[in-house]
């Protein structure tokens, strides 16, 4: 299945420029447990998906891009950006959205939470409201302005985390396993909200089907590269992999 | 206060969220100061006045406050009557009610912002050992988000123990609570990280009215 593309319809004014994500080295060890062995790559596509199994790297090299996670060895850089020493600036221009939505929504109510990246950014109290404004009609959450959050439903929560990265305008997305927790219509609305989104994404997913129009796919297996392509060349191969 | 605010254009939800508070606690020394069932009658009437017709808010929206105190307000007033006359329980009973009705009429007509705000503000003068009022405010804030999503995964893991023959759960409940509790602490850590928690604006940030924004 593939979803269809509709950046125009709701995509910023300005272009966003294109971000450059590279790791070098880049091994990441829980104590003894080492999850992330010698990763060296970059990342320039609009579009990256990253797939496999349970415990094999996945979320951690997806904390990685953003400074979530710092390596235990190597040099993670986002345009240059070192994630050890400018973790700050490289979340402004990294957004997280977790599998959970639950865990990243802090405010009680909708258009609280939503100002709560912007406000502490410093960004002006005018701005926030006319960004918090735009998303919430940019997706369906205006008639919940003033609704607690607790009250939505699974797919409205997970709009409502993506919208909070969103408002904090960033240059990059990631995306830790955000269909994990959806029904299927859920998962197809999310799946468009990601498809028509400027900022260039990386998927972590075990939804195939949400890869079909990326640019590049990461497989990870045992906290290494196993394979590294376009969508036509991985997936199958992951597939064959693990029937 | 977890989810009881109201949206509304009135005098009363304009009016600044530290004014309702300081009417509120003003109103909640002053009905102790008074033992003549008029005036806290009187009391009463205007609460009800100021929520039902000056801020419009629906009479269930105050009622629903009211229902789950009612039989403790019931209960005191029985008391009272055995105690030391009916009188004196009519004066505790609308006391009690009217401080209930409110502080339900503040809740429902000022944001949680407006209200976190004003608990930075009173933090201010903790800056001097260290305290960080924003941080303060986050926690309140936080805590009010997190009390109903922490009551619902308690609900889950009840049920998932019932449904695997745990017909009286109580103490067990307690640890796959917390755990759940510390796996959640744990990804909100990285969320609030994510989401720029740690860093703060180069200079205090004014507010407009009905903004969503910093205070």
């Amino acid at each position: 299945m593939r979803w269809g593309r509709r950046a125009a319809a709701t995509a910023p004014a300005e272009t966003l420029p294109r971000t450059a994500v590279e790791l070098r080295d880049v091994t990441h060890a829980y104590g003894d447990r080492t999850v992330l062995s010698s990763i060296s790559l970059t990342l320039t596509e609009p579009r990256v998906g990253v797939i496999g199994g349970n415990g094999s790297g996945k979320s951690t090299f997806a904390r990685l891009l953003n400074g979530l996670v710092l390596p235990s060895s190597g040099t993670v850089l986002v345009d240059g950006l070192d994630t050890r020493s400018r973790a700050r600036e490289v979340r402004r221009r990294v957004g997280f959205v977790f599998q959970d939505p639950d865990a990243q929504i802090v405010h009680p109510t909708v258009a609280e939470d939503l100002a709560f990246g912007p406000t502490n950014q410093g960004v002006a109290p005018a701005e926030i409201d006319r960004r918090v404004d735009d998303v919430l009609v940019r997706y369906g959450l205006d008639g919940h302005r003033d609704h607690p959050a607790h009250l939505l439903s699974g797919g409205q929560k997970q709009l409502l985390a993506i919208a909070g990265v969103l408002v904090m305008r960033p240059e990059r997305i990631v995306f830790d396993e955000p269909t994990t927790l959806l029904d299927l219509a859920n998962t197809r609305r999310v799946a468009r909200v990601i498809d028509e989104l400027e900022q260039d994404v990386v998927v972590v997913t075990h939804h195939l089907d949400l890869l079909a129009g990326f640019d590049r796919v990461l497989v990870f297996e045992d906290g290494r590269v196993a394979a590294d392509g376009s969508p036509a060349e991985t997936v199958p191969w992951y597939v064959a992999r693990i029937s | 206060m977890l989810s009881l605010y109201l949206p509304g254009a009135s005098p009363v939800h304009r009016a600044p969220a530290g004014l309702k508070l300081a009417v509120l606690a003003a109103l909640g020394v002053g009905l102790f100061l008074v033992s003549r069932v008029e005036v806290v009658a009187g009391a009463l009437a205007a609460v009800l006045a100021v929520g039902l017709a000056v801020a419009r808010l629906p009479g269930r929206a105050l009622w629903a406050q009211v229902r789950p105190v009612w039989i403790w307000l019931a209960a005191l007033f029985v008391v009272h009557l055995l105690v030391t006359g009916p009188l004196p329980g009519a004066v505790a009973v609308l006391r009690l009610l009217t401080l209930v009705l409110a502080a339900a009429v503040v809740t429902a007509t000022t944001r949680v912002t407006a209200l976190v705000a004003v608990v930075e503000w009173l933090v201010q003068p903790l800056r001097l050992v260290g305290v960080r009022p924003a941080r303060v405010g986050l926690v309140v804030a936080m805590t009010l988000r997190f009390i109903p999503l922490l009551a619902e995964r308690a609900a889950r893991i009840r049920e998932a123990q019932t449904a695997r023959g745990a017909e009286r759960v109580r103490l067990g409940l307690l640890v796959p609570l917390v755990i759940s509790v510390l796996q959640l602490a744990h990804t909100l850590s990285e969320a609030l990280d994510a989401r720029g928690a740690d860093d703060t604006p180069a200079r205090p940030l004014r507010r407009a009215a009905g903004s969503v924004g910093p205070a």
